[in-house]
């Protein structure tokens, strides 16, 4: 179990932009390298990187760039936005193992130009999973988690105006945060349901935003941790998981229960690794490519039950600073940034750090997701 | 060759079988041998009793609506050229457990199909299959039953 042995000691990231004019190696190069400079940590000294498979920087052109010393550890996850949290847990692995000292997890990505979505990058003939969902116009993550939410709606007669509270209260967030950005862009109750369809029941506000950006996280022994500039933030547990039930890449359709996620299986082996349980989590970050990821997590990790999950979202239960279960308080991939999760981890370092522009009071322990609907992976973080 | 749908590969080893199901107007599902129950999507081997044996065996064509979504555009050039259309997923009345994703269509008296107005579709409506060639996959849709 890890158990608080190892800690993050440094966060950095780039600015969030449209059409950024850096490469997505010089934008992974300057979060890495402000990270470590948050960490008080000299590149030489960096010797284990974890990153996403998707990640488009190799670990050696990384560390030819920043200068690391031999480089013992490295690791990529796979599975898309569900490798977020992945990456810090096999980090995380690699110091508590001594298989490295100081690890560096990252996610650099221009995902904001419209070259890079996959889905229109699709092969014409199909040989994976989708050759049983895209054949017939079910084309982009979109229309697969608007499947599963119109089942939802419908099972557990939940409304529009249920959905709307996860986007909202993220705007909410990141109209406090100037790095977001939706920073400055206000968004009511009103302009959501008049929002033009992307995949119907999900409108525009169900979706994450477009971004190019790049964010990094350092990681040491906790005995280290306590000599370096900031608090120590410590991972505290981490899991991976899916189950054999779970189709790969959303379309999570063909198992016994749809609405149940690879979460469920990474819940399991989360909380059998901590001291604490969901009631106990002060703030949390999840993964919100699309807002019914939201209750659809928040019912996986056991806040809640099956079929609650948009019932809890009520009554400002998101909201910083004192909601029930203030969440993805930095605004999250729906309105601060959508850099395939990373900036829910650094968001998280930031609250237990005590530094979030939505601080949330006393908060001592954060739960973190990776995408939902994909092998996933969870983090809860204590200070 | 070149195509503007997102097809599958009809002369796969493991798929073929299905996809000559559909072409028969038959819709065909797996059974590996010795086995109570049946699997979609296809799998190499029987996660119970890891036999690659199977056969496949034709189903009644019937199901439900389990769910249902409207893709707005941006969307593939083939996929806008369509208009609005509707995917469903049908959970099959041989065995609700399996789920299939697909259109639902209603004929066009000319021998093809038009996709069905969204806004009249509700889940749990019963539903049968239909064969519509595309590119020369017989690609399954629905109407209603």
């Amino acid at each position: 179990m890890l158990k608080d042995r190892v800690a993050i000691a440094g966060i950095g990231q780039t600015e969030f932009a449209k059409g950024h004019p850096e490469s997505e190696l010089t934008l992974a190069c300057r979060a890495i390298v402000a990270a470590l400079d948050d960490a008080g940590i000299p590149a030489r000294e960096v010797d284990g990187l974890s990153s996403f498979t998707m990640e488009p920087n190799r670990e050696v052109e990384v560390a030819r760039n920043i200068g690391t010393g031999d480089v013992t550890f490295f690791s990529q996850i796979g599975y898309g936005g569900g490798a977020g949290c992945g990456t810090v847990l096999h980090a995380a692995m690699a110091v508590a193992t001594g298989q490295c000292r100081v690890a560096v997890a990252w996610r650099a990505r221009k995902r904001a130009d419209k070259a890079s979505r996959m889905w229109a990058q699709s092969p014409r003939v199909l040989t994976d999973d989708f050759q049983w969902s895209r054949p017939w116009g079910l084309l982009r993550p979109v229309d697969e988690i608007a499947m599963i939410a119109r089942r939802y709606f419908e099972e557990f007669g939940a409304t529009r105006e249920q959905l709307a509270n996860v986007a909202l209260a993220f705007r909410k967030h990141a109209n406090n945060n100037p790095a977001a950005m939706m920073h400055g862009r206000p968004l009511t109750l009103e302009q959501y349901l008049e929002a033009r369809w992307i995949s119907e029941p999900l409108c525009l506000y169900d979706n994450c935003l477009e971004t190019d950006g790049a964010l990094a996280v350092v990681l040491v022994a906790a005995d280290r941790a306590p000599d370096l500039p900031h608090r120590p933030v410590y991972v505290h547990a981490g899991a991976q998981g899916f189950s054999a039930d779970n189709y790969h890449m959303m379309i999570n359709y063909f198992g016994p229960d749809p609405l149940e996620g690879p979460s469920y299986a990474a819940a399991r082996q989360l909380w059998r690794g901590a001291d604490f349980g969901p009631a106990d989590v002060k703030v949390a970050q999840i993964y919100d490519a699309f807002s019914p990821l939201i209750p659809l997590s928040l019912e996986g990790y056991g806040f809640c039950e099956r079929g609650e999950g948009l019932a809890f979202t009520e009554g400002g239960a998101l909201e910083a600073p004192n909601g029930r279960l203030p969440t993805n308080t930095g605004g999250g991939g729906m309105s601060e940034a959508y850099v395939h999760g990373f900036n829910l981890i650094v968001e998280g370092v930031r609250q237990l750090r005590g530094t979030s522009t939505n601080q949330v009071p006393d908060a001592d322990t954060c739960f973190i997701t990776s995408g939902e609907g994909v092998p996933t992976s969870a983090l809860l973080l204590r200070n | 060759m070149e195509t503007e749908f997102l097809l599958p590969d009809p002369d796969n080893p493991l798929t073929q079988p299905f996809w000559a199901g559909c072409a028969a107007g038959e819709l065909r599902l797996q059974r590996f041998a010795g086995a109570a129950r049946m699997w979609w999507p296809p799998r190499v081997m029987d996660p119970d009793a890891h036999t690659t044996e199977h056969e496949w065996v034709p189903v009644s064509g019937r199901g439900t609506i389990y769910s249902y979504v409207v893709p707005h555009p941006p969307l593939l050039p083939a996929y806008e050229a369509l208009g609005r259309y509707n995917v469903v997923l049908v959970s099959l009345d041989d065995d609700p457990r399996l789920r299939m994703v697909g259109n639902l269509v209603a004929a066009d008296g000319d021998g093809g199909f038009v996709p069905v107005d969204a806004a009249t579709i509700r889940i749990g409506e019963p539903v049968r299959v239909v064969f519509d060639a595309v590119e020369g996959v017989p690609l399954p849709r629905w109407v209603r039953a």
